[in-house]
């Protein structure tokens, strides 16, 4: 099934995905979240639309939430990327994350991934959000199954937990980790932990 | 070891967390998109930018020589295919059929009608491809909106359907029967209602992966679906001819549907066909401006209505004629939503003596048209639901007296309306109406809204009440499937329960998930009544093999239909325990006593064989009663006898602002009877989920086209999903009036949500309104629309 496809013009990058160096070459019009589904196989991150409305590709970049269908992946080079397969921590759930089981946040669980991680983004900026707030921060995130009453008692609970347990964090990742290979997007091993 | 004597707790009515959710929060769901093949190539699909014309010629040569290209299919490639079926086939609509081929084939009929696929290496090459296919075309004169559709001299869609017209249909009383209750009622009002198109928009947008297997002949397909059996019967039967049981249909996590996913749509069968022709796996997924081009949309009904009523509130006649758009082909199962699930269900939960419904549907220039969340309820609640508000307005009444004055009253069930539908299995309207005004103050908010408009208040408040009950649980088949529903299938549904030796129990069900959490609630259902821990418990669907046919999830009828079928099973396998148990316990079937996942001879609990044990000796087998097959499990294909009706209150407290139209939601308060409930948790979860879509109807959502046919809401920028704060707090209660048709008594928490909170707002608006002499307003009721309502007024 091997397949010659003329390479257009490749770009090398060199980015941290959820505490693991990546090199690739990628076409420059490659979006960032097409890199992290498609070369990275880190499909946690989703598509629901195609004009940055939903919010369902929501992860971040260098410590700043980001609708990654609109950032091109060039644009990430050197950059730090964390996802929500990155989120929890040594099989312990993100507060965010257990909010949204424990209240019901979730449905049918596409829009839940970038909806977790722009809650999670409001909670680093702003610990003890009002529900105001709270629905404001999500004005770039659709969810289109819980009406959002849950999801902000979700992020309430959340709220509750980071501050009652004085978890603290900027959500992006760190550490020690293996560099992988890409597969056939010719990713060369990096060999640097960040 | 001490026996645990004192019963376990039992989970049938308990908020678990729900056991969908770690894959789901840490993104390890796996969506159709996220599915990976081996050598997987993508299609992209070269759409017509007219809405109605005449292919000329397509010149795709330059495409297939780009990179990475495999192939490019035109309409005449796949001439020989069948088109999709059109499934319920309403009354006289047989002789008007016309259904979407899978790459249209002369001409096209609406903006987005698949003309070309190209198959390529990677979807953004594909998509390059697609753009340099040369399609020139003839264009054709377009009509978008139905009534006008069927005006003399309008633009015809198809030779088969003069005038646009798919079908005439009633129910209810003769018309002139009708007229004279109207002719003879002292209070007459007269109303055009637009219900108008919405654009379903479930998260994930729909997509399907074919892979052609040239050893076995065998094809698998993954695909966005709420109803995989049925989507395989289609596609090999009807489509592509071949032998179903050639074909897999197995539905990944399924991000959403409200209906649109019900439905057969184009690239399911052909990314079969463009596998088998390029040996390769072949995924299409649509963007989310192919979605809100192409993929159903819902209600887009025009409606004139007639009522006649009684000085004292009571409706004495009502006389419905409906334009159901259902755009330029005949989606799935598009023309019974409008008649069955609509026309039969206008009497909503009043006594009305003289009903009379007429139905047109007709196609336009527009994408099809088929069940939204609700499908047909929503727009019938809406009729109903502001005839009593026009009725109270024309009366002088209370809106809350003219719904007791004509409510159903307990007593009277099982009712039937007269028009067709089922006998409603249960209910205590008043009850709920009487909570819900309770829950919100009516009568003290009736005094503000009195004392604003006396002092001349420029916030004006208004408050909507919206009674419905709605038809769930489809359905009978010896109902739905006569020739006069136009069905002529059944809508029966399946459950396996299976003990396996080591007593861990795997259920299938032909019902699948789509957000609703089956697999929380079945395992709570089983749980109790087979007394196997709850965690070893597994609810498996969503994949044809291995599954017994089942029809799928729509229509609120997962847990009265699949969940009956899956509570009989494990009846049956209840049985079988204990004539097992009374085999080994040396005791007559009849003096065993199976509790909480124990058999024993009753009196004597000590001594209990557990499910456990007789899942191994079932097994095993070598010592089991004469004529006992060995394992321990059942299948039953459950019909239901009944549809189930639940019912309830909604009630919407709004502010209007006098000078710019702008609302504010101030209240949001629901009582709804959905039945015997095994998970509180998830059931207000559907009723939130259901008021948010509801009430953006009201307030905020339109799909729009414009007269060439162009879809002006096609993207999310354009088209207004509510995000977070443009919601309010709900405020939730439940009555609970059990169905007595089925033995759990539910009766389904789907759709509830969305068919009551669209009237709810819409009367509370109106109602803010109301002394200023607006009687009624066309959805979406947005600030513009108010301000100009209001600005004669100001001078």
């Amino acid at each position: 099934m091997a397949t010659a496809v003329p390479m257009a013009t490749r770009i090398p990058v060199r980015i941290s995905v959820n505490g693991t160096e990546y090199a690739a070459e990628v076409e420059p019009r490659l979006l960032l979240v097409h890199f992290l589904r498609d070369n990275l196989g880190l499909t946690g991150t989703h598509v629901g639309c195609d004009t940055s409305q939903c919010g369902a590709c929501v992860v971040y970049l260098d410590g700043k939430s980001v609708k990654s269908c609109t950032v091109l992946t060039v644009q990430a080079d050197g950059g730090e990327v964390q996802t929500i397969e990155g989120l929890a921590k040594d099989g312990v759930y993100d507060p965010v994350q257990q909010g949204f089981w424990e209240m019901h946040g979730l449905q049918c669980g596409y829009c839940t991934p970038g909806m977790i991680m722009s809650a999670h983004s409001l909670l680093q900026r702003t610990p003890n959000p009002s529900e105001e707030e709270i629905r404001h921060a999500l004005e770039g995130n659709l969810c289109r199954c819980t009406g959002y009453q849950n999801i902000v008692k979700a992020i309430q609970y959340a709220a509750n937990q980071m501050s009652g347990a004085g978890v603290s964090g900027n959500g992006s990742g760190a550490g020690t980790h293996n560099p992988q290979d890409v597969g056939d997007w010719k990713g060369e091993l990096a060999g640097e932990s960040t | 070891m001490v026996a645990a004597q004192e019963a376990p707790a039992k989970l049938v009515g308990q908020p678990l967390k729900r056991r969908e959710d770690p894959r789901l929060i840490t993104g390890a769901g796996n969506f159709l998109d996220d599915v990976k093949l081996t050598g997987l190539c993508h299609a992209a699909v070269v759409r017509s930018p007219y809405a109605h014309a005449r292919i000329v010629g397509i010149d795709a040569e330059a495409a297939r020589r780009m990179p990475g290209v495999v192939a490019v299919f035109t309409g005449e490639d796949l001439a020989e295919v069948n088109p999709l079926p059109c499934a319920w086939q309403a009354g006289n609509v047989q002789n008007n059929v016309n259904t979407p081929r899978l790459l249209a084939l002369g001409e096209v009929h609406q903006v987005g009608d698949p003309v070309a696929v190209v198959v390529a290496e990677s979807a953004y090459l594909a998509t390059d491809a697609a753009a340099a296919v040369e399609v020139s075309y003839e264009e054709l004169p377009v009509v978008v909106d139905a009534r006008k559709a069927t005006e003399p001299g309008a633009p015809q869609l198809h030779d088969n359907a003069p005038n646009n017209v798919v079908m005439n249909w009633t129910c209810g009383k003769e018309a002139a029967e009708v007229d004279a209750a109207l002719a003879a009622a002292p209070v007459r009002v007269n109303q055009r209602v637009v219900n108008q198109r919405l654009i379903p928009t479930a998260m994930e947008p729909r997509g399907s992966i074919g892979r052609y297997d040239e050893g076995t002949g065998e094809y698998t397909l993954w695909a966005t679906s709420q109803a995989p059996h049925v989507h395989r019967l289609l596609t090999a039967a009807f489509v592509l001819g071949v032998p179903e049981q050639k074909i897999r249909v197995i539905a990944p996590n399924v991000g959403g549907g409200f209906g649109s996913k019900i439905f057969l749509y184009f690239d399911m069968p052909l990314v079969l066909w463009l596998s088998k022709q390029t040996g390769r796996p072949v995924k299409f997924f649509e963007d989310r401006s192919e979605n809100y081009l192409h993929t159903t949309h819902g209600r887009d009904h025009i409606t004139d209505i007639e009522v006649g009523a009684e000085p004292d509130g009571r409706i004495t006649a009502l006389k419905v004629k409906t334009w159901a758009n259902l755009g330029a082909y005949l989606s799935t199962i598009a023309p019974g939503i409008p008649t069955t699930l609509y026309g039969r269900m206008v009497a909503g939960c009043y006594k009305i003596p003289n009903i009379h419904v007429d139905v047109t549907g007709v196609y336009t220039n527009t994408a099809m048209v088929d069940a939204y969340r609700g499908a047909g309820r929503p727009e019938a609640a809406f009729v109903i639901e502001r005839v009593c508000d026009l009725v109270a307005a024309e009366t002088g009444l209370d809106p809350a007296e003219v719904r007791r004055r004509n409510f159903i009253q307990p007593e009277d069930f099982p009712y039937d309306s007269g028009i067709g539908m089922l006998p409603y299995d249960s209910g205590n309207y008043e009850l709920a109406l009487d909570r819900a005004m309770e829950n919100v103050g009516y009568a003290a908010l009736r005094q503000e809204q009195a004392a604003r408009r006396a002092n001349g208040s420029r916030k004006l408040l208004g408050v909507g009440l919206s009674s419905y009950v709605e038809v769930c649980g489809v359905a009978p088949s010896k109902w739905i499937g006569l020739a006069g529903e136009g069905w002529g299938a059944g809508l029966w549904e399946s459950a396996n329960v299976r003990v396996h030796l080591t007593g861990k129990t795997v259920v299938t069900t032909g019902s699948l998930p789509h957000g609703q959490g089956h697999e929380t609630t079945f395992a709570q259902l089983v749980a109790d009544e087979l007394g196997v821990p709850y965690d070893d418990i597994q609810i498996e669907h969503s994949d044809t093999q291995g599954t017994p046919f089942g029809f799928g999830s729509y229509g609120s009828r997962s847990l009265t239909v699949g969940g009956t079928a899956i509570y009989k099973s494990v009846a049956k396998v209840r049985e079988k325990a204990k004539e097992l148990a009374a085999h080994l316990l040396e005791a007559a079937p009849e003096d065993i006593v199976f509790e909480n996942g124990k058999a024993f001879v009753r009196g004597t609990p000590d001594a209990s064989k557990t499910i456990q044990d007789l899942a191994l000796a079932a097994h095993v087998a070598y010592d089991l009663p004469p004529g006992m097959e060995p394992t321990l499990e059942a299948t039953t294909f459950y019909d239901p006898p009944n549809c189930t009706f639940p019912f309830g209150t909604h009630v919407c407290v709004v502010e209007v602002d006098r000078d710019t139209g702008e609302i504010d939601l101030l209240r949001y308060v629901a009582v709804d009877d959905v039945g015997n409930v095994i998970n509180p948790l998830i059931v207000d979860g559907q009723v939130h989920g259901g008021i948010a879509q509801g009430l953006a109807q009201a307030l905020y959502e339109g799909a729009v086209y414009d007269d060439s046919g162009e879809l002006i809401t096609g993207t999310m920028n354009d088209y207004a999903i509510p995000r977070a704060r443009m919601v309010p707090t709900y405020e939730l209660d439940r009555t609970v009036t059990p169905s007595p048709v089925n033995p759990m008594g539910a009766k389904g928490a789907g759709e509830a949500g969305t068919i009551a909170s669209t009237p709810a707002v819409a009367n509370a608006v109106i109602d803010a309104l109301a002394h200023l002499g607006v009687r009624h307003l066309d959805m979406p009721l947005t600030p513009e629309k108010l301000w100009r309502a209001m600005a004669p007024k100001t001078g």
